[in-house]
């Protein structure tokens, strides 16, 4: 439940509010294993702690994370510099199913700071792990000045199937204009073999699975990242209890059919 | 034309008609290609086509005085353009531009209105695929004006003030 010291080695400002940093402990020994779609609990000392996303898996013991700013901690996370420490929790939850990954049609669908946890699962296809029959990589951001990882997006979209979508550009941009359930409806899916890994804010995620299950997709070949409010990160204080799951250690993500009945739930 | 009549078949908007009416929808048709900076459709003038997009970006906008041209959303392969055809006042309201060289299929929507006059049955047909289209952009166009993607909670009525 002690935080350990980190020091974040570098810092990247993906757009005004939202950066990404690579941090490391002070201490020997490197930072523990993760896998993608866990989540670190980061200290910023004196405001407090939340829950941030792996946003790359280095291996070099060191984490990565993409920060935007919300509210207090994230305001203060989001103003430490290089060199600056931060005390680190985790990793926690449970991450994607890569070991389903093997042999299936996979789609990568993000929304705005959900490319984050995803981003782990491309750098790991584009190194050629998990071996997928296909992939598509659908990405919706409100503006191309806000879209993530603008440059390895670029790389990405020569060895996979990306299409980005922005809700508002002008037309120099060269991806679509619209929303991201449009491309998603358009594409062609083999619904035997589909397998979607989703994350974005909840609403559009209600809206993807509303297109995928449309499609045919199965609710067992949807899984998706709730990032839902939390405080201990190890099933002890009930914060992010939803229904009879609790986000940080039965999640972030979660197969669809295991979840849908509360995932239709207004009040949770 | 049969080439036309067998493009027309492969599209969902035209799945399961039957053959006489793809017949007459496809003999309304034509190959039509639009180069980058084309405006296929402007605001006002009269609606009397519809385009089936085989190939290219097309983007919808409608014009802001000192601002210019503002994009409302982008249209590629296989989407549909063009619904004022079937409506009166039979305008386009708003203008569409091909982006990059742009192949579609062009059909003659006054002739169809036409003919969807004088069949009912035919006429129903097509406006129950034209509602789903337009059902399906009025939903996007929702999802777009939520704003998902950003970092404060959507505006209601007592918050916008
Ligand atoms: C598993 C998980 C992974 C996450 N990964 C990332 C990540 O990679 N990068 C990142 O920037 N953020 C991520 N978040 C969200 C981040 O944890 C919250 O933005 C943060 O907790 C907000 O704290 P704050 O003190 O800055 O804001 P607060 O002052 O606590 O909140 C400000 C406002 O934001 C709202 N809010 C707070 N948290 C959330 C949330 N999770 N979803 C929607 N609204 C919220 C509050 O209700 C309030 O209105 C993740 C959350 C979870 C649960």
């Amino acid at each position: 439940m002690t935080p350990a010291i980190y020091r974040i080695d570098s810092r990247v400002e993906e757009f005004p509010g939202t950066c990404t940093v690579r941090i490391s402990p002070e201490s020997a020994g490197g930072a523990r294993r993760c896998s993608a779609g866990q989540f670190n609990m980061l200290y910023a000392f004196g405001a407090g702690e939340v829950p941030i996303s792996m946003s790359g898996l280095q291996g070099d013991g060191s984490y990565v994370h993409t920060i935007r700013i919300q509210g207090l901690v994230t305001r203060a996370l989001h103003r430490l510099n290089e060199g600056d420490s931060l005390g680190v929790r985790g990793p926690f939850g449970c991450g994607w199913p890569m070991d389903k990954v093997a042999g299936r049609q996979l789609l990568v669908v993000a929304g705005g700071l959900g490319m984050a946890p995803l981003r782990p699962i491309v750098q790991a296809l584009m190194a050629g792990s998990a071996r997928p029959a296909s992939v598509q990589l659908f990405y919706g951001a409100r503006r191309p000045q806000e879209m993530l990882y603008a440059a390895e997006v670029e790389q990405w979209s020569r060895a996979l199937k990306v299409v980005t979508t922005v809700d508002h550009a002008d037309t120099g941009w060269p991806g679509q204009i619209g929303v991201i359930t449009k491309p998603l409806g358009a594409a062609s899916v083999d619904i035997e073999n589909a397998l979607v890994f989703l994350c974005g804010p909840e609403v559009m995620m209600r809206f993807c699975i509303q297109v995928l299950l449309a499609k045919g997709v199965a609710t067992e070949a949807i899984y998706l990242s709730m990032e839902r409010n939390m405080k201990c990160a190890i099933g002890h204080c009930g914060h992010c209890q939803w229904g009879p799951n609790f986000v940080c250690k039965d999640g972030p993500v979660f197969c669809y059919r295991d979840i849908r009945p509360w995932f239709d739930i207004r009040a949770l | 034309m049969r080439g036309i009549q067998q493009l027309l078949q492969q599209h969902a908007l035209f799945q399961d008609l039957p053959e006489a009416d793809l017949t007459l929808i496809g003999g309304c048709g034509e190959n039509c290609v639009y180069n980058a900076g084309e405006y296929i459709a402007r605001e006002n003038a009269p609606a009397d086509f519809f385009y089936v997009i085989r190939e290219g970006r097309v983007a919808v906008e409608t014009y802001m005085p000192n601002h210019g041209a503002l994009c409302l959303q982008t249209l590629h392969d296989g989407d549909i353009f063009g619904w004022s055809w079937l409506f009166p006042p039979y305008r386009w309201t708003f203008d569409a531009r091909a982006l990059e060289k742009v192949r579609a299929v062009r059909l003659d929507g006054k002739c169809l209105r036409q003919k969807c006059e004088e069949d009912p049955r035919l006429g129903f047909e097509l406006m129950k695929r034209f509602a789903r289209i337009v059902t399906e952009r009025l939903q996007a166009t929702r999802l777009q004006l939520l704003d998902v993607y950003s970092s404060e909670r959507p505006r209601t009525a007592e918050t916008r003030q």
